[in-house]
C-alpha cells in the first residue's frame, strides 16, 4: 500500500508543503457546492482561493448529511430543494481550479460516488481538475474500490481520525490517506465553537506518532486566533461552518474578507512578513 | 442472483454477501468494536443469557402465544392461518426484545443514557420502558410528522420519563429521526448507547438485533409443531427496516419447505413512487451504516418514503434481506395501504383482534398467497386435513396506537373531529365507501 501512495504526485501533500515552506499553517476552506446557487458557488470558492486558503473543500450536498450540524444542513438541504445534480460538482470544481492556485478536493459522503460509480466519479472528478475527495463516512476497511480508483486517477485521498480512535485504526487511517490525515478534534458534528478543543493537540500528536506527514485540524474552527493555536501542532486548519456562514449572510465578497482574516492566524510565529 | 449454499442461520456479519458492512464516521468506529465485544462476550456469559431469559419471561411475556385465526382465514378454505403474538408483549410490539437485549449490554458497558429513533412510536416506547426499567437516562428522536400521526405514543414516552425530541429535518420521518441519532451518539458516545431498533444500521446492528429477535422464530416453530403438527408452508412478515421478520425468518431459514414472505410497504402503489418498497424498487448503495437496497434518486440522494405505516416508512431495508432477496431464500413482495387496511378491518372484525398497521401489510400477504394457491387449485374446500396449507404471520404489533390513523381512514370520526391537515395522507387514501 505504501509503495503506492508514493507513486502517485499528490497536489495536496504539494500545497501543504509550499505552505509550511511559507512559514504557514495551511488554511483549508470548505463550502457546499451550489450554495447559494452555482454561479455563487464558484464565485465564493474563488474568493477563498484567491484570499490565502491553500486548499479548497467541495462539499457535495447530501440528503443524509449525518456528521454536519445545523449550519451546513440548511445550506445544503437549500441546495438539494432547488434542485442540484451531481453533473455541476464537476463543473464546479473546473471553474474553481482555472480560476485559483488553491488545490481543490470534494467533500463527500459516499452513497453519491457509489451511486455513479467511484471509478466513474474519479476520473470526472481527476478531468475537471479536482485533487481528491474528503471521506467523512467511509473508513479505510470499506475503501477498497477507491484504493483503486484513486491510483489509477492520481487523486488524493483523505480519511479521518477521531479523539475516540484506537492506536491500531489511527495506523490504518495514516497508511490508508494521501495528501494529509483529517483530525477530527471533537465528538461531535460540524459548526463553530468559541475555543478549539483540548482533544485536538492529541489527536494529531497520534497520527504524527503513527506516521502521518501532514495533519490537518477541523471541526469548531472559526478564528484566525483558533487557526494560530493549531498551527503550533498541526500541518493545517480546516474551516467549514464559519465560511458558510459568512457565505449566507455576505454572499461570496463576505467569504473573501473572512478567509483573508483567517489567514492572518496562519502565520507562523517568527516567520516574518 | 447469488448462489447460496449451506446454512443461512445464523450469519455473522459484518457482511451478508455483498451486503452489511461498516459505513460510519471514524468517531463511531470505537463505540461499535465496544458494542461488538460485548455482545460477543456476553451471549457466551450464562449470567447474561439467564437475565434476558427471566426478564423476557417476567417482564415481556415471553413466550408469546400462537393463535389459529380460522374465521380471519375463511374465505381460502384449505388454508390455516396462524398468528404469532407478538402484539401481546409488554409495550404492544416485538420490539421490546431487542430492547431489552441492548439495554443489558448498555448496562453492562457502563452506559447510563440510552437514545433511539422511533417511527411509529414503537420502538421509542420500548426504549423509554427499558430506561426506566434500569433507571437511565433517555432520549428519543422521532420525525415531526410521526409525532403527530402517534402522538399517543409520544405522550407514552414522556409518561415514561423520556424526552421526546421531534425531528425537523428531510421528510420529518424516520430516516431523519436516525441522522439525529448519529448525531447525538457522535457527541455522547462517553456515557450514552445509540439503541438502534432494527436490523439495519452498521455492524454489529444487523446481526446483533437478529440474535435478540430470534427468539420469536424459535417460539413460533416449537408452537406450530405442536399445535399443526408439522412445519408450515410459509411465514409472512413486514419489512420496514426489517427486524420482526428477521426474529420470525430465523427460526426457518434452514427449513428448506418453508416459504418466507417479506411484505414491504406498497404505499399508494410502486407506480406512484409514494411507497417505502425498496428491495422491490431495487437500488443498492449505502445508507446509515450499511450497504443494501434503498431508495435513492439518479444522483445517490435518498428518496423520501412513503407509507400509511409509521414504522414502515424507511427507504432502506436491514442488509441480512438483500442477501436473503439476492440469494433467493426469501420473497419480497409490496403490498399498497388499501389492500393492508383491507387485512386491517378483516383480522378487527373476524378474531376480535386490533393489529398495528405495520402488521396488517403481513396479514395482507398471507391472505393473497391464500388466495393464490387457491387460484393455482393447491387448496380448496375438498383439500384433506395433511395436505391443508399452513401460514404463520408474524403479527408484531397491536393497534392501539393506530387507533386515530384507522378511524380517519374508515371515516369513524364525526367530521368535526377530522383534522384538516394533521393525517391527510389517510384521509386522500381513503377508499370509497369505506364508511361503516
Ligand atoms: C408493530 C411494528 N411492526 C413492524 C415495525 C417495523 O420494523 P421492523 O421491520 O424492524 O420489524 C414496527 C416499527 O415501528 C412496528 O411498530
Amino acid at each position: 500500500m505504501t509503495e503506492t501512495v508514493n507513486t502517485v504526485h499528490s497536489r495536496t501533500s504539494e500545497a501543504i508543503e509550499a505552505a509550511r515552506a511559507a512559514g504557514r499553517t495551511a488554511l483549508i476552506g470548505y463550502l457546499p457546492a451550489g450554495y447559494p446557487t452555482v454561479e455563487d458557488s464558484i464565485e465564493a470558492a474563488v474568493a477563498l482561493g484567491n484570499n490565502g486558503a491553500d486548499v479548497i473543500e467541495i462539499g457535495i450536498p447530501y440528503s443524509d448529511p449525518v456528521m454536519d450540524g445545523p449550519v451546513i444542513q440548511a445550506a445544503t438541504s437549500q441546495v438539494l430543494a432547488d434542485g442540484f445534480r451531481i453533473d455541476s460538482v464537476f463543473d464546479i470544481v473546473k471553474a474553481v481550479s482555472a480560476r485559483t492556485d488553491a488545490v481543490v478536493l470534494v467533500m463527500t459522503y459516499w452513497n453519491i460516488v457509489d451511486r455513479m460509480g467511484v471509478d466513474t466519479f474519479a476520473r470526472r472528478l481527476s478531468e475537471a481538475g479536482g485533487a481528491g475527495i474528503i471521506t467523512p463516512d467511509l473508513v479505510p476497511e470499506e475503501a477498497g474500490d477507491w484504493f483503486e480508483a484513486s491510483d489509477r486517477y492520481g487523486l488524493d485521498r483523505v480519511f479521518l481520525t477521531a479523539p475516540s480512535s484506537t492506536d491500531q485504526r489511527i495506523k490504518l487511517v495514516v497508511e490508508s490517506s494521501r495528501g494529509f490525515v483529517y483530525g477530527v478534534s471533537v465528538m461531535g458534528v460540524t459548526g463553530a465553537r468559541s475555543e478549539v478543543s483540548s482533544a485536538a493537540e492529541q489527536v494529531v500528536a497520534r497520527a504524527h506518532e503513527a506516521g502521518a506527514p501532514r495533519v490537518a485540524v477541523g471541526l469548531g474552527i472559526s478564528r484566525p486566533e483558533h487557526i494560530r493555536e493549531i498551527g503550533r501542532y498541526a500541518d493545517g486548519a480546516i474551516v467549514g461552518t464559519a465560511l458558510v456562514s459568512a457565505l449566507r449572510d455576505g454572499g461570496p465578497a463576505a467569504v473573501g474578507t473572512l478567509t483573508a482574516e483567517l489567514a492572518t492566524g496562519a502565520v507562523r510565529d517568527g516567520a516574518g512578513a | 442472483m447469488i448462489e447460496h449454499t449451506g446454512s443461512y442461520q445464523n450469519q455473522p456479519g459484518p457482511y451478508f454477501g455483498p451486503y452489511g458492512g461498516r459505513w460510519m464516521p471514524e468517531s463511531l468506529i470505537a463505540a461499535l468494536e465496544e458494542v461488538e465485544r460485548t455482545f460477543t462476550e456476553a451471549r457466551e456469559d450464562p449470567e447474561f443469557i439467564a437475565q434476558l431469559q427471566d426478564l423476557f419471561t417476567n417482564y415481556v411475556n415471553r413466550p408469546s402465544l400462537l393463535t389459529e385465526v380460522p374465521r380471519f382465514a375463511a374465505d381460502t378454505p384449505g388454508v390455516r392461518v396462524f398468528l404469532k403474538r407478538e402484539d401481546l408483549n409488554h409495550t404492544g410490539s416485538h420490539k421490546i426484545n431487542n430492547v431489552i437485549g441492548q439495554a443489558l449490554l448498555a448496562q453492562r458497558m457502563g452506559k447510563t443514557r440510552l437514545i433511539a429513533e422511533t417511527g411509529a412510536g414503537q420502538h421509542g416506547v420500548a426504549t423509554a420502558t427499558a430506561a426506566a426499567l434500569f433507571g437511565m437516562e433517555c432520549t428519543v428522536y422521532m420525525g415531526e410528522v410521526d409525532t403527530q400521526r402517534q402522538a399517543l405514543n409520544v405522550a407514552r414516552m414522556e409518561m415514561l420519563g423520556a424526552e421526546v425530541v421531534a425531528v425537523k429535518t428531510g421528510a420529518r420521518t424516520l430516516k431523519d429521526a436516525i441522522n439525529d441519532a448519529l448525531r447525538d451518539w457522535v457527541a455522547s458516545v462517553d456515557t450514552t448507547h445509540y439503541l438502534l431498533g432494527t436490523v439495519t444500521g452498521p455492524a454489529p446492528f444487523p446481526a446483533m438485533v437478529r440474535y435478540f429477535h430470534s427468539v420469536i422464530g424459535e417460539e413460533a416453530r416449537e408452537q406450530v409443531l405442536a399445535q399443526a403438527g408439522r412445519l408450515p408452508d410459509a411465514v409472512c412478515a413486514c419489512v420496514g427496516g426489517g427486524s420482526n421478520a428477521m426474529g420470525i425468518f430465523h427460526g426457518f431459514l434452514d427449513d428448506p419447505g418453508v416459504e418466507l414472505y417479506g411484505l414491504e410497504a406498497g404505499g399508494e402503489g410502486m407506480d406512484t413512487g409514494r411507497h417505502a418498497a425498496s428491495i422491490n424498487l431495487g437500488r443498492t448503495g449505502v445508507l446509515h451504516g450499511a450497504r443494501t437496497y434503498l431508495m435513492q434518486d439518479e444522483d445517490g440522494q435518498t428518496v423520501d418514503s412513503h407509507s400509511i405505516s409509521a414504522g414502515l416508512d424507511y427507504p432502506a431495508v436491514g442488509p441480512e434481506h438483500a442477501w436473503l432477496h439476492d440469494t433467493g431464500r426469501a420473497t419480497y413482495e409490496p403490498v399498497t395501504d388499501t389492500e393492508c387496511m383491507d387485512a386491517f378491518q378483516r383480522l378487527c372484525r373476524t378474531e376480535g383482534i386490533v393489529p398495528a398497521i405495520e402488521s396488517s401489510h403481513a396479514l395482507a400477504g398471507a391472505l393473497r398467497l391464500a388466495r393464490r394457491w387457491a387460484d393455482e387449485g393447491l387448496v380448496g374446500p375438498d383439500t384433506p386435513e395433511a395436505e391443508q396449507k399452513i401460514i404463520v404471520v408474524n403479527l408484531s404489533g397491536r393497534g392501539d396506537k393506530d387507533v386515530a390513523t384507522a378511524a380517519k381512514y374508515f371515516g369513524m370520526l364525526p367530521d368535526a373531529e377530522t383534522p384538516a391537515g394533521g393525517d391527510a395522507e389517510a384521509v386522500a387514501a381513503r377508499p370509497e365507501g369505506a364508511q361503516s
